[in-house]
């Protein structure tokens, strides 16, 4: 049944510092909007459900989410919801209002200017309001106690996290959205500074602005809008415990238990949703990505990390890849929480069940 | 003034937005907050054995609360530490410290937490270290100010990262079951380059507004995008500074900060040539008054900007003039 929903198209601003650009992120979804639509053949009255994912905390006012209904151009009024998470689960949610028959094309958006405050120390507040976040532990000191923790257990080194660094900016040089790319040798990367030992700039996605649209449509619809719809064959979400100190940070329950529940099975490409470059490898591992899996293509979020739209951008990128014919078979993953707590896989082909 | 939206640069403000929360912390975090202010930590045994300090409010196996709470520690092992060298504003140390994953005595589980070692060449694994006491308890996790190192000297109660204080200093008394949190964020805010340009024109003493395109309504403030149609508007419209009451609603309650005594009306001005009402105040006559369809007039304020609106003395408008915009 789950193969009976594709994405159908799929559109993102470029990643940047947007000086220009509201919390509420209307300057960043009009034009994609528009892009989508003209590549699917559709306007906004086609559009049976819409879903948003977006932080007040990013945006530092109450209901931003309500602001950027401008983009959609709401009248007549439209069936519309939000989620305060990556907008991968503004997908997952928009997929089950189409396999549940409420609504026969679906579209997805996120946004986050994440350079409107100092992201790090917002992103303290998703912690466990009572024992963590009165302490304000940045999301880069969380991250590089992971880090540190797989380092001293002899699971990777800290040139193969400059390697990750470095393959992601060789590959975003075709990646015109990317925020940052280039040619550069891990030697190099690890020449550099700590910003939180034991990680250095290049271990971090960078702060940036930016927003992506998904559209999906039911069997009936997918193949007249996009010649090879990629098709949703599987598409899970879990969550770790939000006691950082009680889970074993060097395994990802959430991310294998929604590979396996998504029927993940062997893929030719996968769009990770890694923030940090050591949470690549730990995901590769968790998701048994083997090497002959081209990982993060476009670069990754290492190399553009949108908050609230970057998790939907790499289910967006998968199913290009399909769309495209590059790939039969690709997966795209989310993540959500402190040191990849929340893990969501959707699995797209090219071939419907 | 009169220059094209699009050649003016979005104005930009720096935000600070402050709230404390007081948290109501359950049976468990009560009995592990109660602890700390007597400089004692307690942890959970859950169902498989293992202890978990800080405490579960559920058992993450059975799903049970815990029973009877542990005492741990209150020293402790690092098992994992990152190193912080310029701390952010709310952060238990101004100077440099690690953070770190600390396992206390007699406890399975880790608490995060901040180390005050003094450099990063101090820091290490399996580092052992005790916790140092704020001077006076708040009923909060910053109880502990911060770990240090079992094998140095002693240390003072440390100055927090500025910005955002613990409960203890901004004079907070403990109350039992119940913990301050208090959250302060700041953003350097971006309005819209509509926004910015209605900003400009009420600094000049002018009403701007724009008209969409497709829908041809007139909005005010400018906004950039139409909310109907979801394209950007680029027609410039200037409006007079005469409008109608459409609704209102009478202000009978106090708040912080708030700037006219009640009772005062904030009211939905529909200004003359314009499609959506905006709201604002509606002041110089007796709350009581004012009504729908009433004309009003802006009165700007000294530093710019409209005061408020006030009755204009004609005739109430029709309501077949405005019933389309309420």
């Amino acid at each position: 049944m789950s193969a009976d929903v594709a994405v159908v198209g799929f559109a993102q601003s470029p990643v940047r510092v947007r000086e220009d650009a509201t919390t509420s992120g209307v300057e960043m979804l009009v034009p994609i909007f528009a892009e989508v639509f003209r590549a699917c053949g559709l306007t906004k009255s086609d559009i049976g459900f819409w879903c948003s994912g977006s932080s007040d905390y990013l945006a530092g006012r109450a209901f931003s989410f309500v602001s950027a209904v401008d983009a959609i151009g709401a009248v007549p009024p439209a069936m519309e919801s939000h989620v305060e998470m990556d907008a991968a689960w503004a997908l997952y949610e928009a997929w089950a209002k189409v396999l549940t028959g409420e609504a026969e094309i679906a579209l997805a958006y996120g946004f986050g200017k994440s350079s409107g405050a100092e992201l790090r120390r917002v992103l303290a507040l998703q912690l466990d309001p009572y024992l963590v976040a009165p302490l304000w532990p940045d999301s880069v000191s969380v991250a590089a106690l992971q880090a540190r923790l797989g380092l001293e257990a002899g699971r990777w080194t800290e040139k193969d996290m400059a390697e990750v660094a470095a393959r992601s900016r060789a590959e975003a040089r075709s990646n015109p959205d990317a925020q940052v790319s280039g040619s550069v040798t891990a030697a190099e990367l690890l020449a550099r500074p700590y910003v939180a030992e034991p990680l250095r700039a290049h271990d971090c996605a960078p702060v940036g602005d930016g927003a992506a649209v998904v559209i999906i449509a039911s069997a009936a619809r997918a193949r007249e809008l996009c010649e090879r719809p990629a098709w949703i064959s599987g598409f899970a979400h879990q969550v770790d415990s939000g006691s950082l100190g009680a889970r074993d940070l060097l395994a990802v329950p959430s991310a294998a238990g929604a590979a396996a529940a998504a029927g993940a099975g062997p893929v030719e490409l996968a769009e990770l949703h890694a923030p940090f470059s050591h949470q690549e490898l730990l995901l590769r591992e968790a998701l048994g990505l083997g090497e002959g899996v081209a990982v993060n293509p476009s670069g990754g979020a290492l190399c553009g990390n949108p908050m609230f739209a970057a998790g939907l951008a790499r289910i967006g990128l998968a199913a290009r890849a399909v769309m495209s014919g590059r790939a039969s078979r690709a997966l795209g993953h989310a993540t959500s929480g402190p040191a990849l707590q929340q893990n969501l896989v959707c699995v797209l082909s090219g071939e419907a069940s | 003034m009169s220059q094209p939206l699009a050649e003016s640069a979005p104005l930009r403000a720096p935000l600070e937005i402050e709230f404390d929360y007081t948290r109501s912390l359950g049976p468990v975090l009560s009995q592990f907050m109660a602890a700390l202010a007597e400089r004692r930590i307690l942890g959970a045994r859950g169902a498989d054995g293992r202890v978990h300090a800080p405490p579960f409010e559920y058992d993450p196996v059975s799903a049970e609360p815990p029973g009877e709470l542990v005492p741990v520690g209150p020293e402790g092992t690092v098992i994992s530490w990152s190193w912080m060298p310029d701390p952010l504003a709310g952060q238990p140390l101004a100077e440099p410290f690690a953070w770190a994953l600390i396992r206390l005595d007699g406890a399975d589980t880790a608490m995060l937490h901040a180390v005050d070692a003094g450099s990063a060449a101090a820091m290490r694994t399996g580092l052992r270290v005790r916790p140092r006491w704020a001077a006076r308890p708040a009923g909060g996790i910053r109880d502990i100010a911060c770990f240090e190192p079992c094998d140095g000297p002693a240390g003072t109660a440390p100055v927090p990262a500025q910005d955002t204080l613990p409960a203890q200093d901004i004079g907070a008394e403990r109350t039992p079951g119940m913990t301050i949190a208090s959250v302060r964020l700041r953003y350097l805010h971006t309005a819209s380059p509509g926004e910015s340009a209605y900003l400009r024109g009420l600094a000049a003493g002018r009403l701007l507004g724009q008209r969409c395109g497709v829908c041809g309504q007139v909005y005010v403030p400018t906004r950039g995008t139409c909310p109907a149609d979801g394209v950007t508007m680029t027609e410039e419209v200037e409006l007079p500074e005469t409008g109608t009451v459409t609704t209102f609603c009478i202000v009978n309650v106090g708040y912080p900060g708030q700037r006219v005594t009640p009772p005062y009306v904030a009211a939905a001005v529909l200004l003359d040539g314009a499609d959506i009402a905006f709201q604002h105040l509606v002041l110089g006559c007796d709350a009581s008054e004012v009504r729908m369809g009433l004309r009003v007039r802006a009165v700007w304020g000294e530093a710019g900007g409209i005061s408020h609106f006030t009755p204009t003395g004609e005739p109430d408008a029709l309501y077949e003039t405005y019933a389309r915009s309420l």
